[in-house]
């Protein structure tokens, strides 16, 4: 019977939502793709940025490190930022508005998969404006990759747990804006205040105490510091605000982000627009 | 002139032993305002059945619950069989939903889109195949974002219809349809139907719902008033009807009469044979629908009711407690503490069952209506 393939044991309900996430996460990149603007703007404007604060700021730090060294995990940091979170704050409830997520309700899929969807489609574009970044820094600016497996190692970590953290707060926010034009207002300026505070493009030692504090609790703070753990010599560990690399924390904090993510995620997050029913 | 058809049976149930739909006593509250008043009805298996009724009437509501979308506050609903609220992925796969608009696929088209969703399915329609169903099948490589509105529509029927449902939930499906296709969509469900497959529709079109309805439902202000074929709906059948000739001087004559067939019995006594211009004319479905719910779509606008089915609120919602109370139903006591009006209910010497659409109540839901109106005018 029918019936057999959709009641089936844990495991292949599992796998199930693996394929179909996969097949969700498919779909979702290649409608992603096939937005020309969105591709042209989304996947580089980490480059753009770095561009254009390398023109306004550019210069040698200190012998050895340029400026642009020196940004470049803050604006990949940021990158997970708007690529991860702020894109699907702003998505999700325009997928709800126009009902597609009431329909994907309809059909025997597994909530999960959706999730998985997005997480894919979110690794896609972000590997490929990472790609794109990296080429643009190493060609144009001179910037050095990590040079130690550990270093790798470190950006590796850092960058799977940001993406992560991301990801899920940004499907686990998107079911706070009543609907899809509100989104982006509260989003947008939201984003840029944490990406001051956050030192993504200056260590911010100059910041008030409480500027900080409030900084220490936002996961931007942490991934920035940890790619530059990954990218800077250990002499700029100093510079921080910490006065080292503080790698257990960044872990720390950016993990709690996640459990928040995805707590919310469970409990909270809306298929239909109306607000009377779960 | 509104009657209780199913004058054995109690409210919108039927004897029908397993129908594809059993509600009873099916009770929705928004923020104090009840939305559906102890709706109880049967839909057929096999059966087309046309959910009637103005904006703001509940119907939204009542389909949404259906398809799981929404919590209920009393009552029970069983859809094959199953509660919605606690349904799983098999009750989904039999279950089909036309939602109102693909336009958050612009940029895929009409293939991928088809291809994906059957995914989720365990024994879906092929995509070619569903397409010819359709008549769309030159639409197969077209991005969604350049189909026409026919096209656009169809391709929304595809999507509820992909996964084969025995049940398909089609809401407004020919809402800006120019009449040649709404006849082609009309053709298209009365074939689906043939195949079994049980249809429930909104519409706001009469003509839609005698076209395709088997029944159909008239839903007022969260209560079915009646329950009928598009035929018998709202006292039809049993309405006077108007006899139309023309008399020996080349006149027009027509006689108003409840015995037609008496009637022209007598013209043809008269005549001697056949009857010239002779018309017999009942009062359409439109007429009598239209008769059932004026007075309450002109309370909705009088409360300043936007029109949108369903918003958090509908018709009627901020009536003073005095309306209400004057309405005299069940109302004010919900609103007046909704625990208790819920008991109130099932103490009530009349069970909430008969409440729904026997003759008494339909009455009482038009006085309530012309109460409402006075009040506010």
């Amino acid at each position: 019977m029918t019936v057999m393939t959709l009641a089936p044991s844990r495991v292949s309900r599992v796998r199930r939502a693996l394929v179909l996430g996969w097949a969700r996460g498919g779909l979702e990149t290649l409608q992603f793709f096939r937005g020309r603007e969105a591709v042209v703007f989304s996947l580089l404007f980490p480059a753009f940025m770095m561009m254009i604060m390398n023109t306004l700021f550019g210069s040698v730090i200190t012998p050895g490190t340029s400026y642009a060294q020196y940004l470049i995990p803050g604006i990949i940091a940021s990158g997970l930022i708007t690529g991860g979170f702020q894109t699907l704050v702003i998505q999700i409830p325009l997928e709800r508005d126009r009902g597609l997520l009431k329909r994907l309700a309809a059909a025997p899929m597994p909530q999960s998969a959706y999730f998985i969807g997005k997480v894919l489609m979110v690794l896609a574009t972000s590997l490929a404006q990472l790609a794109l970044l990296l080429f643009t820094a190493v060609v144009f600016y001179d910037v050095h990759l990590p040079s130690t497996l550990h270093a790798w190692g470190t950006f590796a970590w850092v960058y799977i747990l940001g993406i992560t953290a991301c990801t899920l707060c940004g499907v686990a926010f998107s079911s706070l804006p009543e609907n899809g034009r509100q989104a982006p207002v509260i989003v947008a300026p939201a984003s840029l205040i944490i990406q001051f505070i956050s030192g993504v493009f200056t260590v911010s030692s100059t910041l008030p105490g409480w500027l900080r504090v409030l900084a220490d609790v936002f996961p931007l703070k942490w991934m920035c510091q940890g790619m530059r753990a990954a990218f800077l010599p250990q002499s700029f560990a100093n510079r921080e605000t910490g006065g080292s690399w503080q790698l257990g924390t960044v872990a720390l904090v950016i993990g709690a982000w996640i459990v928040v993510g995805m707590l919310m995620c469970l409990r909270g997050f809306r298929w239909t627009r109306s607000r009377h029913d779960g | 002139m509104l009657h209780g058809h199913d004058q054995g049976h109690v409210g919108g149930g039927t004897g029908d032993p397993d129908p594809a739909i059993r509600i009873r006593g099916l009770v929705k509250e928004y923020k104090g305002h009840r939305a559906l008043h102890g709706v109880d009805l049967d839909v057929h298996h096999g059966e087309v059945f046309a959910l009637l009724g103005p904006n703001g009437a509940g119907k939204t509501t009542m389909v949404e619950i259906m398809e799981g979308f929404r919590s209920r506050d009393g009552g029970s609903v069983e859809v094959l069989g199953v509660d919605p609220a606690h349904a799983d992925y098999a009750w989904k796969a039999r279950i089909g939903v036309v939602l109102q608009s693909t336009s958050e696929f612009e940029d895929l088209n009409v293939g991928e889109v088809l291809r994906h969703f059957a995914r989720f399915y365990p024994n879906p329609y092929g995509v070619d195949e569903l397409l010819e169903m359709l008549g769309i099948t030159e639409a197969k490589k077209k991005r969604i974002a350049k189909l026409s509105g026919g096209q656009q529509r169809r391709m929304d029927v595809a999507l509820g219809m992909i996964g084969r449902p025995e049940l398909l939930f089609l809401d407004e499906p020919t809402t800006g349809f120019d009449p040649r296709s709404r006849r082609d969509f009309w053709d298209f469900i009365q074939q689906l139907a043939q195949h079994g497959t049980t249809i429930v529709l909104t519409t706001h079109y009469l003509e839609e719902a005698e076209f395709l309805a088997d029944r159909a439902a008239v839903l007022v202000k969260g209560r079915i008033v009646d329950v009928a074929t598009p035929a018998t709906l709202g006292g039809r059948d049993l309405e006077a009807a108007v006899v139309g000739w023309v008399d020996a001087e080349g006149r027009e004559q027509t006689m108003t009469t409840t015995t037609p067939g008496e009637v022209v019995a007598g013209l043809v006594a008269r005549f001697g044979g056949e009857v010239p211009g002779l018309t017999v004319t009942r009062p359409s479905l439109n007429d009598v629908y239209l008769e059932m719910i004026s007075s309450a779509d002109a309370a909705a606008v009088a409360d300043g009711d936007n029109g949108d089915d369903d918003d958090d609120r509908s018709a009627g919602d901020d009536r003073s407690a005095g309306d209400d109370r004057s309405a005299g139903d069940d109302r004010s006591a919900a609103d007046g503490d909704r625990g208790r009006g819920k008991k109130n209910r099932s103490a009530a010497p009349v069970p909430a069952v008969v409440t729904a659409a026997g003759e008494d109540t339909a009455k009482q839901a038009v006085a309530d209506i012309l109460v409402d109106q006075g009040a506010d005018a």
